[in-house]
Order: C-alpha cells, then structure tokens, then sequence
C-alpha cells in the first residue's frame, strides 16, 4: 500500500491519536511548569524541610526512569488503594517526571538574577514575597526561557510513553494500526513526521513568541 | 533605660540623632570590616565617607540599609534601635517583620544603579509607593512624576533603564529611592560606574537635595572635591575605624592625621 492510500484509510486514527497527544503534552506541561516553581523556589528555600522535600523529589524523579515512574502511577499505586484512570496517570507521570527538570531550571534562572536586584528590591522595603513575585521571577523567567523550549520538546516525545498504559495517543494508535496491517514503514513513518511537526510548528513557534515577548517587556527588543 | 549590655532600649531627647552606631562590628571570618564603630549623625546632616578600600565605607551603608547583619553593637535610627528589638527590656537581635518596620527610615542609591530592568522609569518608582506603602496608583504616579521631573528625567518616564544612560539611570535610581520618602538616604558611590562627562548631571542632583531638603544623608565617594562641597562633615575611614573626622575645610585643608595626610596626597597625586 502506498502512503497516499495508507493515509486516505487511516487518518481519523492518526488524527485522534494525534489529539490525544496534544492534550498529554498540554496537561503534562502546565503540571510540569506548576511543580518545577514549587520546587525550584523550595530548593532555595531557608527551611531545611522544604529544602529536604525539594531535594528528594528531583533525586526520585529525575534520577529514576519516566517509564517506571508511569508504572507505578498507574499499576502500583491501585495495590495501595489510589487508582487514577490512565489518561491521568499519563499526563502525570510526564508532568511530574518534567517538573523535576524544570525545577533545576528555575532554581538556576533565580540564581542568575544580579544580586544587585535583590539589594534594590530590599532598599525600598519590599517582602521577600513580593521581591521573589514582582522583581526576581519575571528577569528569570526570562534567562530560563531558552533551555525550558528544550524541555519542552522532550516532553512532547515523552509523552510516547502513555502508550504503554494503553492511552490512545499517537503512538499508541500507531502500534494498533501495525499489529494489524503490518505496515511498519507507513505508519510509523507517518508518527515520525507528525511528532516532527508538531514539535516543529507548535512548540518551538510558541516559546520562541514568549521568548520575544519577554524580552520586549524587558525593553531589550 | 538600659538593656544588661549597656546599650540604651531607646534614645530620647531633642539632640538624639539620627543615625547612631553604637560599637559596631562587622566581621567576615577572619577578616575584622568594622571594629567597634561609633558614628553618629545628626538629623538633616550630609556626611561624606572617604577612604582606602576595604577601610569599611561602603559596609557602613549596606549595614545601615539592613543588607548586612552585624556581629557586635547596635545601629539606631531615629532613636530606636534597627539592628535589635526590644524584647522582656533587653535589646535581642531583630526579626524579619522588625527590620521590615524600621527598614522604612532609610532609602539607598546603589554605584550599579540596581533599576528593575522590566520596569519603565515610572514604574520602577511607583514600585515600592504601590506594593511597599499601600498607595494608589494615581497617588504612586503623581509622586513618582514629581520626582522624576525633580532629576530631570520627566521626559524619559516611559523609557525602559535599557535605553537609558549610566547618568540617567542613577537619577532615576534617586527619584526611586525617594518615592519612599525615607528619612536617611545612602549614596554608596553613586558615581563610581558613570562616565566622567555624566557624573555632573547625578551631582547636580544630590546637590539639589542637599540645599532643599532637610534630609539627613550619608554618602561613601571618591570624589574630593564633591564631597568637600557639599558635606557638613567628611569621615575618613581606615582599618574599620574613623581614622579622622570633621568639617570638610579643616579635613582637606588641615588633616591631623598621617593616615588621612597619605591619603589625601595620594588621591591629589591620581588625579
């Protein structure tokens, strides 16, 4: 079958799976963001105990691998009375495996705020809150912003691994399609170049906008 | 009254100063910054600090804006002690929430400027009015504009520190400090980092303050004859200690000191 007939037949599959991996990445994503600024910020923390949890946290979920962690979300964590339905346990595997990454990066982007900031912001009487919130988050948000669109094409291929829990995602829908046409080169041709394009035309436009964006609200463009 | 160290829970009376350190240390490991400082400093009173490097100067300022914690003495301002508390009548090295309240007195000028970068001129100093004292936005913009127009820097209120120059940014920098209305301002070498053809601009600036402004001020500079112009009283600094202190004429004119004498020869031989 040429791949301009294995296309006509199959795309509603490629399409949905496709949707489905989106929807991953998004969820994933915006849970990765949410914890790697909590744990980020509890890493610089003062408090041995945030520090502690900080630490352990990225240890685990980074030092062991994304495709375990999601076994244990969704297959180990039932034996002890938590069952979470397979979409959820994807994207929260994904998420917390990336927020553990993202966590260093927003720990080295408030790091790599002058000094000077902070003194300034102490000089006109400012909470530590409110330093952190108004003063040092936006200029790192800004240097982290480069390696996070790393990150987050990492985390769009991560997302392959749900299909090993049987969410009807990209991947997922491309083994269904071989198991039962064998049209190896096809269809997994085809998931390659959709994982491309996505990653190509959907993440890398959007973070080198925020990356504009920032930095004009910086006064630097 | 007395706290069991000797050091005063609170100065009274008309002659109180406004800043006063009261046997302060400041020491980094081995390193001794300030041994035993006794400085005070009237209220609405200029005075320049002057000295080598790592005499101590610019550590009188940071510690004075609570950027430093120190080893040993108090540091009151106003009458009431910055660096302690008063807690069960003994003085006991003050919280997050104390210093915060006694922080207010005081505004600083940084030699780096130190301008939020992600803020136009105007917001930098409508910052602390809106956030730190509660004020409007209408309230913060008509204060801030006041002042900006003051450094003369109205004009560029819109302009993000990105497109300003060293001078300019320093003047805004002061405009910031004031919107805060502190009763003590630091220069910590304001004009340090700015090129020569601008200093003149930021000077004229603190000038401005000295002559219209009943603020009390102390300045850390290397500029002699600035300081000497504008100061009630010069302090120069050696060793962590005042090596010499006095009006600007008899300090420049008359120093008694060798220190001061080698000093002073060896600024008028660099320039």
């Amino acid at each position: 079958m040429g791949l301009y007939d294995f296309l006509a037949q199959y795309w509603p599959r490629l399409l949905s799976g496709a949707g489905i991996t989106v929807a991953q990445f998004l969820l994933a994503a915006a849970l990765g963001v949410a914890i790697s600024l909590c744990m980020g910020l509890m890493k610089l923390s003062q408090n041995a105990l945030l520090r502690g949890t900080a630490v352990t946290y990225i240890e685990i979920f980074r030092g062991t691998s994304l495709v375990v962690q999601l076994y244990w979300i969704f297959f180990v964590l039932p034996l002890f009375g938590l069952t979470i339905e397979k979409f959820t346990a994807g994207y929260l595997a994904v998420g917390m495996n990336i927020g553990a990454y993202g966590a260093e990066l927003v720990r080295g982007g408030i790091l790599s705020v002058p000094k000077g900031q902070w003194e300034a912001a102490l000089a006109i009487n400012m909470s530590p809150a409110q330093r952190m919130r108004r003063i040092i988050l936006p200029q790192a948000l800004v240097n982290m912003l480069p390696p996070w669109g790393n990150l987050m094409i990492e985390l769009l291929k991560g997302t392959a691994l749900v299909s090993l829990i049987s969410v009807a995602d990209l991947m997922f829908e491309s083994r269904q399609i071989n198991s039962s046409t064998f049209l190896s080169a096809q269809v997994f041709g085809a998931a390659l170049v959709i994982y491309y394009l996505l990653a190509r035309f959907l993440v890398t436009p959007f973070m080198r906008w925020l990356e504009r964006h920032m930095a004009r609200k910086l006064g630097r463009a | 009254m007395l706290d069991k160290t000797g050091f005063p829970l609170e100065m009274t009376g008309e002659d109180t100063p406004m800043v006063s350190f009261r046997k302060v240390n400041k020491s980094y490991g081995a390193l001794t910054v300030l041994d035993d400082l006794d400085l005070d400093v009237a209220a609405g009173e200029m005075v320049s600090i002057i000295g080598p490097s790592g005499s101590g100067k610019t550590t009188v300022l940071r510690m004075l804006m609570t950027l430093e914690r120190i080893n040993g003495g108090v540091i009151y301002v106003d009458g009431k002690p910055l660096t302690h508390m008063p807690k069960g009548g003994h003085l006991v090295p003050a919280n997050e929430r104390h210093l915060r309240s006694r922080r207010a007195d005081i505004g600083m000028c940084f030699q780096h400027f130190n301008l939020f970068p992600h803020m136009t001129a105007l917001e930098n100093c409508m910052e602390g009015p809106v956030q730190v004292l509660g004020l409007s936005k209408a309230e913060a913009r008509d204060r801030s504009e006041e002042l900006l127009e003051m450094v003369g820097m109205i004009s560029k209120k819109d302009q993000h520190p990105s497109r300003l120059s060293g001078g300019q940014q320093q003047r805004v920098a002061i405009a910031r400090a004031l919107a805060m209305r502190p009763k003590v301002m630091l220069f910590d070498e304001v004009t340090s980092a700015l090129d020569p053809e601008v200093i003149g601009e930021v000077t004229n600036v603190i000038r401005k303050l000295v002559s219209e402004h009943n603020l009390t001020m102390l300045m850390v500079t290397h500029q002699m004859g600035f300081a000497r112009d504008i100061s009630d009283r010069v302090c120069f600094f050696y060793g962590g200690r005042i090596e010499e202190q006095g009006p600007p004429a008899e300090l420049f004119g008359n120093p008694q000191r060798e220190r001061t004498q080698q000093f002073l020869s060896a600024v008028r031989e660099a320039v």
